[in-house]
């Protein structure tokens, strides 16, 4: 698998990657670019495009905003793949397409299965997609090499936690905690304890995210987890200081 | 026929509509809520103890009536009318939430969320949570909240927080939304009762179960009142539960059955919620099912429309969906025009203020008796009262005493 190896190789060298988020076309196409030559400068390891949905119901209220705001621009799938395009050619990271499932069901698998490889993508997120629905995606997945993205929860039981090792491929979304996206998030004994627990029901990297926000969060999951998920704390810092407020979120992140 | 019958591996499936789409966080939740639902679904105890809580709380039976005065009007066939705004809260919907309520109980949850459209769910809840003491969070879109304040007004001094949802539409599939999003936060403790036959199994099942109440009930009352069973039976759909709740009465029966949409402006008018009476739905995954939804090619939710804020709605029952398909439930849609003239004739020859939500039911009812013998029998479910409509009538009327007293009101308060 293209992914699983790419994260292997990254890992020789650095023991916490980084894999951050963009919500395609909020506040605009050319934001995200800038957002992206920056999160390239500091080494980015991978990127979530989240393709904006009317409905992000698993989404906290700055992602909702921008959700619903893209989405009112006129945001379609089919600009996000076209920059998703020129995104993969252009940047050394890694491209994930992330959003809801409808996305995906409404244009036929098929075709978001095509039209994902064709755009340089690696893989995909779909949190509203249980794996017992996502039978066809993930065999149509395989041939064109693209990883589904399975998530590992606090209140998954072990027998589910089987099952969704199972079906995992390039790696694991674990979620920190209970809730949506953009809260805090305790960096404590229970969350290295739900890590262990994932590790026993995979052998692929895991990608800690919700709540992952500053440098502590980073130095606790050092030695724990392989990758460090940020999420709404990068669109925070975009949407309060520009470059200058994204170029120093990341200096603060990684110093 | 049993609608849920489920074939291996398809279990909460209705043809291709249904299922289970929700974040991984909650399938702990969700699978205990549904073992917990087969159990009592099981017990033929659970069923009793909810049918004598409805009894003694709520009223039950409610009547069937015959309405003679429109009946003759129309010339046509005999109408009647299942009374489920007899219910305690005015409406179809504390069966449900009763039952739900049950079901929590046995859980050991201590809170209750809901979302509600018109208000109507959430009114039953809060009150439900009250009679058993629960913690309870009533989501409602800030639109609805502007249009139904009445029923704002009872939740709060029931005890329940409501909270006006600002997002997106800012109406019922908003107030969805962001029940599902504290229920991902707070599973621990919290059931989340939700109003509608609509959303991941195991909540259609469940809430077709308590509101077949209203069509077991129905049955045995239309053969003793018109002496046969109806030839037709009309229901007004939103998300569908009383539609479904009443049509399970019948299932077996040759009864013709009638789900009315909300028709808003018209079809082509972009303003309705029609899903499946109109042309402009198709199947789509959200807020945890696949059914018909009114969306776009990009599998973005379009905006709709209705005088009723409990139509408003952008899917439909999954268990409908499929009916539909195969023809066993015929879809027609009402428009807000047709919903105003009808509530009028329909007081003033009967007596009865029916919701604007159910008088769709009626406006499609009162199309097509004329046209039906006199020996043929129409049942209509009058799903709930049409009190707490009671500023967007007086609006729609341009009622001028009522205009008055809003205004002595406001320079009462200091306006």
């Amino acid at each position: 698998m293209v992914l699983e190896q790419y994260l292997r190789d990254r890992l020789q060298q650095k023991n916490l990657l980084l894999m951050t988020h963009v919500v395609c076309g909020y506040p605009s196409f050319d934001d995200n670019w800038r957002e992206l030559e920056i999160m390239a400068e500091f080494g980015v390891d991978m990127v979530e495009l989240q393709f904006p949905f009317s409905e992000p119901s698993a989404d906290g209220p700055l992602f909702v905003k921008a959700n619903q705001q893209a989405v009112a621009d006129g945001v379609r799938p089919a600009d996000c793949f076209e920059f998703m395009r020129k995104v993969s050619e252009h940047f050394p990271f890694k491209v994930l397409m992330m959003g809801y499932y409808n996305t995906a069901f409404k244009m036929g698998h098929e075709t978001f299965i095509t039209k994902l490889s064709a755009a340089g993508g690696c893989g995909y997120i779909l949190p509203d997609l249980p794996v017992e629905e996502a039978g066809e995606l993930h065999t149509l997945s395989k041939p064109k090499e693209l990883a589904p993205i399975v998530l590992m929860t606090p209140t998954n039981t072990d027998a589910r936690l089987k099952i969704l090792g199972a079906a995992a491929e390039g790696f694991i979304y674990a979620v920190a905690r209970k809730g949506v996206t953009g809260g805090q998030t305790e960096m404590g004994d229970d969350l290295k304890a739900f890590i262990a627990h994932c590790r026993q029901h995979t052998n692929l990297p895991i990608a800690v995210g919700f709540g992952v926000s500053q440098k502590a969060d980073l130095d606790f999951l050092r030695g724990k987890a392989d990758i460090a998920i940020i999420g709404t704390a990068a669109l925070k810092a975009w949407e309060n200081g520009g470059e200058d407020g994204l170029r120093t979120f990341f200096s603060g992140l990684l110093g | 026929m049993s609608l849920f019958d489920f074939a291996d591996g398809r279990e909460g499936y209705y043809g291709d509509y249904g299922g289970t789409f929700l974040p991984e966080i909650l399938a702990t939740t969700v699978e205990e809520l549904r073992l917990c639902f087969r159990k009592c679904k099981e017990d033929p105890t659970f069923w009793a103890e909810f049918v004598e809580l409805m009894r003694t709380y709520s009223g039950r039976p409610t009547p069937v009536s015959y309405l003679e005065n429109l009946s003759s009007k129309l010339g046509g066939a005999r109408i009647y009318v299942k009374r489920e705004d007899l219910n305690h809260t005015g409406s179809h919907k504390i069966n449900n939430v009763m039952g739900q309520g049950l079901i929590c109980k046995r859980l050991g949850k201590k809170r209750v969320i809901a979302e509600t459209g018109a208000g109507q769910h959430g009114f039953a809840t809060a009150t439900m949570a009250a009679r058993f003491g629960f913690d309870c969070k009533i989501y409602m879109g800030a639109v609805d909240v502007a249009r139904q304040r009445p029923n704002v007004f009872w939740m709060e001094n029931l005890g329940a927080e409501v909270i006006a949802v600002q997002d997106g539409q800012r109406t019922l599939k908003d107030a969805i939304n962001e029940c599902l999003r504290d229920w991902v936060t707070n599973m621990g403790d919290t059931h989340y009762v939700l109003g509608t036959a609509c959303g991941p199994h195991p909540f259609p099942e469940m809430v077709s179960f308590f509101q077949a109440i209203i069509g077991k009930e129905a049955r045995q009352q239309i053969i003793q009142e018109a002496g046969k069973l109806p030839d037709r039976v009309y229901a007004c759909v939103g998300g569908g539960s009383n539609a479904i709740g009443i049509f399970q009465g019948f299932m077996d029966d040759n009864v013709e059955l009638i789900g009315v949409e909300a028709g808003g402006h018209g079809p082509d008018s972009g303003l309705h919620a029609s899903r499946l009476a109109y042309k402009d739905a198709s199947v789509g995954v959200a807020q945890g099912f696949k059914t018909y939804f009114l969306q776009n090619d990009d599998g973005n939710m379009l905006e709709t429309h209705s005088i009723a804020a409990g139509l408003d709605y952008i899917g439909i029952n999954p268990i409908l969906s499929d009916l539909w398909e195969k023809d066993r439930v015929r879809f027609e849609a009402a428009t807000d025009e047709m919903v105003r003239d009808t509530l009028k004739l329909v007081m003033r020859t009967e007596g009865l203020i029916p919701a604007l939500e159910s008088t769709h039911a009626f406006a499609l009812a009162v199309a097509e008796a004329p046209k039906m013998g006199k020996d043929e029998v129409i049942l209509i479910n009058q799903s709930g009262r049409g009190d707490k409509d009671i500023f967007t009538v007086a609006d729609t009327i341009e009622d001028d005493h009522w205009k008055e007293f809003i205004k002595d009101k406001a320079v009462e308060y200091g306006a």
